[in-house]
């Protein structure tokens, strides 16, 4: 479908467009429902009136002091984490190429841990996951610069990166008191309990600087998905535009890894679930960051009511996720 | 990979022929001593590993608590521990060496390894499962556990990097590998949460280490790695062939599928018998044949008894450095592997080679 | 050492040359001080044995890699100080190999060779639809438009391929080996194809395997061997069988195409079959 104003044409996928629209209603209901469950249910209409400030009072604790932090990190970490991971499968040209498999989540990881054993706050916890997140992507693309960065090469010394860091975090937590190892081991499983507007607010300032920015190289991006040379051919800065893509994923892994620590496979599967719902070739960012969010409030919600009052980490679940996930990837699909 | 030698084509060209010819006659000679001479250098490691440690002992000591034992503290702790903990290194290098180099011959693969391809942390997921969740506690039938994980893991990766159109790369085998891996793992770990007893206890377990095991766990899972071994010796001639692909292999008469399916048994034996005994170990399947192959060449008849030589003398090496850095404590093989392996994992990947594959 | 005199190439009116170009992949250097202009409006056909630096010659002339030494222009601009969208619609490239997105369909696939003629805001304009369309009819594919590129077969994916730099719209055109993996009526084919681009007033420059379908296309043929340039100029001026003999090691008779009256290469048979049985 193609709009024409004068000079000016935009193309728009109907599919697509009917997709987003669903996955935000999606969102809004998940995000209700969050809201309104737990402990103590508070009635849906009660809820939408405390959202826009003219609930009772006690409603207006429960959902807008206790709840609403909570569902709107989840929400802007999983946005996050699904365009990452659209980032990098479109990078790599390849639908395992998630930043939970090449070092970027692992050294946020080492960062978060080695905070949490110096005995930071959470603040300093997060300042440790983000900046173990950038330095390792800065030393994974070095290793991997030969005249350019290869998406092959990008993800061979990514994996090999991850295992370093995954052993230098396992050396972390065996050389730790076994109270700072369970809870440093905790915060690795990934978890939304306890978030506050502080968490929420960089994952919001990231996603808002962000999120044009993948908008924008995702054209030349998905170019270059066809070859190098076929898009250098077409006058795409190929390197360039890596960089910047790069940059945009490492920051939004980092940042939303710092806010609810290493919430594996949402960057993994979100992509590819987008991918299918819109039936477009190739990853879409926008339609990604809606699923990435849908997905990571909705395992959230489960986590917390599945084993009610038993509460599991919500990376538990996104693990679960990540292995279902896989076993779809095994249908070899044609459509 | 390149052809194996045996059908390799001589070098054309006057006297290249008897010079090539005289080599070959020489050549199986020169690499039967060498087996020997890798088996008197592990005889050395080995001694090394039961003598040196967070207390170092002397090598007559040793002698004496093989001879005469007088129960005393030094006695014992040779006798005891690092005994144990030396044939169990040998046995999980062998085992993990062994494997690795099948693993790189059947698929072609320079990166292939079972902690990279995910075998291993399938393999630690079953004994998870077995002992955390199960509590079965002796290592003949937990092992059974981590051959169901490795054979449930070898399948799952080789359909997961052949789904695509394009077909099986490194590239993809590898990214199947660690994603299937990271599954495992966080299954595992998330097992392993819900009961801090058994967190606390296989915490080293799970990061690779020849600590804590008995005697007894040895004796219990030997046989198992002995008949991995064994099956996986015996498959150098048609790994052989079938490196020249399928269907040449299948031209000159190797049964493609038996091969296939032998080796995974081979390597869900090892693979299995390996963690089960120090927890999933990485890159000391991907480096050992690498660097064995760079020295005896690519003939499957040498490479596969070398890398099994090879590979128990680096774990130990590996294992003796790691009780020595952090004296008096110490740091488990699995993290000294995993800082050795990733750079020359990230040099072999470097290669412009591997990307052609 | 040239046989034949590279007839006047210097003078001849040029918008694409290289100038002692030294052209290497990391610290092994294909070819040194080479110097090269292509004809405008000519076919030229560039051909020499396996690793004689043909498609390295190719690759730098469309700005693929950068020569370490000297420089190639467009124009009489340094190509590579021009923006690089600005080259990309004025020279196209068909590279060796290309990677087909998932599930993409060929209209699809097709409609990206406009990217640079397209804006974050003029993302499809009439221009693009037209330019696609016709691309698509001048290479037979318009009836596959809805198909996935996956499942063809490789002489319509070659074609579709190049329906897409088609439809990048440039007066010149690379070809880095546009016949491989073709079976001989797909090559035919092919190469029919860029004969009427030629025609319709496109410089072509290929890369070709087959010195005989070299002959009978190209107006201009650049021989190589060694990361030199050994020859150039018309076919039936620099074809010999010294030529031949001194690119390919290969002992021939030159006879005349039937069809065409361009050089037609024959081996020397090495048993000669008497022609009575």
């Amino acid at each position: 479908m193609t709009i024409r104003v004068g000079s000016w044409s935009v193309r728009l996928a109907p599919r697509a467009l009917l997709v987003g629209a669903a996955l935000i209603v999606l969102a809004c209901a998940v995000t209700v429902a969050a809201l309104a469950t737990g402990e103590y249910t508070v009635p849906v209409p009660d809820v939408v009136t405390a959202v826009f400030g003219q609930g009772t009072p006690v409603a207006e604790m429960i959902v807008g002091k206790l709840r609403a932090p909570r569902v709107v990190t989840g929400l802007l970490v999983g946005a996050a984490f699904g365009l990452s991971g659209a980032i990098f499968q479109s990078l790599t040209r390849n639908p395992l190429g998630s930043p939970d498999f090449i070092g970027f989540t692992a050294g946020a990881s080492t960062g978060g841990i080695i905070a949490v054993v110096a005995g930071g706050s959470a603040m300093t916890i997060a300042g440790g996951a983000l900046a173990g997140c950038v330095v390792t992507a800065v030393l994974v693309y070095a290793l991997a610069y030969r005249g350019g960065v290869q998406g092959y090469r990008l993800v061979l010394v990514g994996i090999g990166a991850n295992a370093l860091l995954l052993a230098v975090n396992s050396y972390l937590l065996t050389r730790a008191n076994i109270n700072d190892a369970a809870s440093a081991g905790a915060w690795l499983t990934g978890s939304l309990s306890g978030r506050g507007w502080d968490h929420a607010r960089p994952v919001a300032l990231a996603l808002a600087v962000l999120l044009p920015v993948s908008a924008y190289v995702s054209r030349p991006m998905r170019m270059i998905e066809m070859g190098d040379d076929a898009a250098r051919a077409m006058g795409i800065r190929v390197e360039a535009v890596r960089a910047v893509a790069i940059a945009a994923g490492v920051l939004l892994s980092g940042v939303a890894t710092a806010a609810a620590g290493p919430v594996i496979f949402v960057a993994l599967a979100a992509p590819q679930l987008a991918r299918r719902l819109t039936r477009s070739p190739g990853v879409t960012m926008g339609a990604s960051a809606l699923t990435g969010a849908v997905l990571l409030t909705a395992a959230d919600l489960a986590a917390q009511r599945l084993l009610a009052p038993t509460q599991l980490p919500v990376g538990v679940l996104t693990a679960a996720i990540g292995g279902t996930y896989l076993a779809l990837l095994l249908r070899k699909d044609r459509h | 990979m390149r052809p194996a030698e045996e059908t390799a084509v001589p070098v054309a060209g006057a006297g290249g022929d008897a010079g090539a010819a005289r080599d070959r006659r020489g050549r199986p000679a020169i690499l039967a001593t060498g087996l020997v001479v890798a088996v008197g250098v592990l005889a050395l490691t080995a001694m090394a590993s039961v003598a040196l440690g967070a207390r170092g002992v002397s090598f007559g000591t040793v002698i004496d608590a093989f001879l005469a034992p007088d129960g005393s503290n030094d006695h014992t702790v040779i006798r005891e521990l690092r005994v144990p903990r030396t044939l169990l290194g040998i046995g999980v290098g062998a085992t993990l060496g062994l494997a690795g180099a099948l693993m790189q011959s059947l698929t072609r693969n320079p990166l292939a390894d079972p902690g990279l391809l995910g075998i291993n942390e399938g393999a630690a997921l079953g004994v998870t499962l077995a002992l955390g969740l199960f509590g079965l506690s002796d290592p003949a039938v937990y092992v059974w556990f981590a051959f169901g994980g490795a054979a449930l893991a070898s399948a799952a990766v080789y359909a997961l990097a052949s789904s695509g159109r394009s077909g099986s790369s490194p590239v993809r085998l590898t990214l199947a590998g660690v994603a299937f891996g990271m599954v495992c793992t966080a299954i595992a770990s998330a097992i392993l949460r819900m009961d801090s007893q058994t967190f606390d206890r296989m915490r080293f377990w799970l990061t690779g280490s020849l600590a804590g095991q008995t005697a007894d766990t040895l004796v219990r899972l030997a046989p198992f790695m002995a008949a991995g071994l064994v099956l996986g010796l015996m498959l150098a001639r048609p790994l052989n062939t079938l490196a020249l692909g399928d269907d040449a292999g299948k031209a000159l008469g190797v049964a493609v599928n038996r091969t296939r399916i032998l080796t995974g048994v081979a390597v869900t034996l090892l693979c299995g018998a390996a963690t089960a005994a120090a927890g999933p170990l990485w890159f000391v399947g991907l480096i050992v044949p690498h660097a064995v192959r760079a020295v005896v060449g690519p003939d499957q008849r040498w490479v596969l008894p070398y890398s099994a030589l090879a590979a128990p003398v680096l774990l130990l090496a590996a294992d003796v450095a790691g009780r020595l850095i952090a004296r008096p404590g110490e740091v488990q093989v699995g993290i000294v592997w995993a800082v050795i392996g990733p750079p020359i994992f990230i040099m072999l990947a470097r290669r412009r080679r591997v990307a052609a594959l | 050492m040239a046989t034949a005199p590279a007839k006047g190439s210097p003078q001849m009116a040029s918008r694409l040359s290289g100038t002692s170009l030294t052209l290497a992949y990391d610290q092994r250097v294909v070819a040194a001080d080479l110097n090269v202009s292509i004809p405008d409006e000519s076919f030229t056909v560039i051909i020499g044995p396996n690793a004689c630096g043909k498609s390295t010659l190719l690759r730098a002339l469309a700005r693929m890699l950068k020569p370490r030494t000297g420089a190639v222009h467009l124009d009489g601009s340094v190509i590579t100080a021009l923006p690089s969208k600005e080259v990309a619609r004025r020279l196209g490239l068909l590279p060796q190999t290309s990677i087909v997105p998932d599930g993409i369909t060929v209209a699809d696939l097709v409609a990206r060779g406009r990217y640079p003629h397209q804006r974050l805001m003029r993302q499809w304009s009439r221009a693009d639809e037209r330019a696609v369309s016709e691309a698509m009819r001048a290479t037979d594919v318009t009836e596959l438009g809805d198909r996935i590129v996956d499942e063809l077969s490789g002489g319509q994916r070659q074609r579709v391929w190049l329906a897409m730099a088609l439809a990048q719209e440039t007066p010149i055109l690379l070809l880095d080996e546009p016949t491989t993996f073709l079976d001989i009526s797909h090559q035919i084919e092919v190469l029919d194809l860029c004969a009427d681009l030629h025609e319709a007033g496109r410089t072509m420059v290929a890369v070709l395997h087959d010195l005989n379908q070299a002959c009978r296309y190209a107006t201009h043929l650049i021989v190589m061997r060694g990361g030199e340039i050994v020859a150039e100029g018309e076919p039936r001026d620099v074809v010999t069988p010294e030529l031949v003999r001194q690119v390919f090691d290969l002992r021939c008779e030159i006879i005349q195409d039937p069809q065409t009256a361009t050089p037609l290469i024959v081996p020397e048979a090495r048993r000669r079959v008497t022609a009575s049985a």
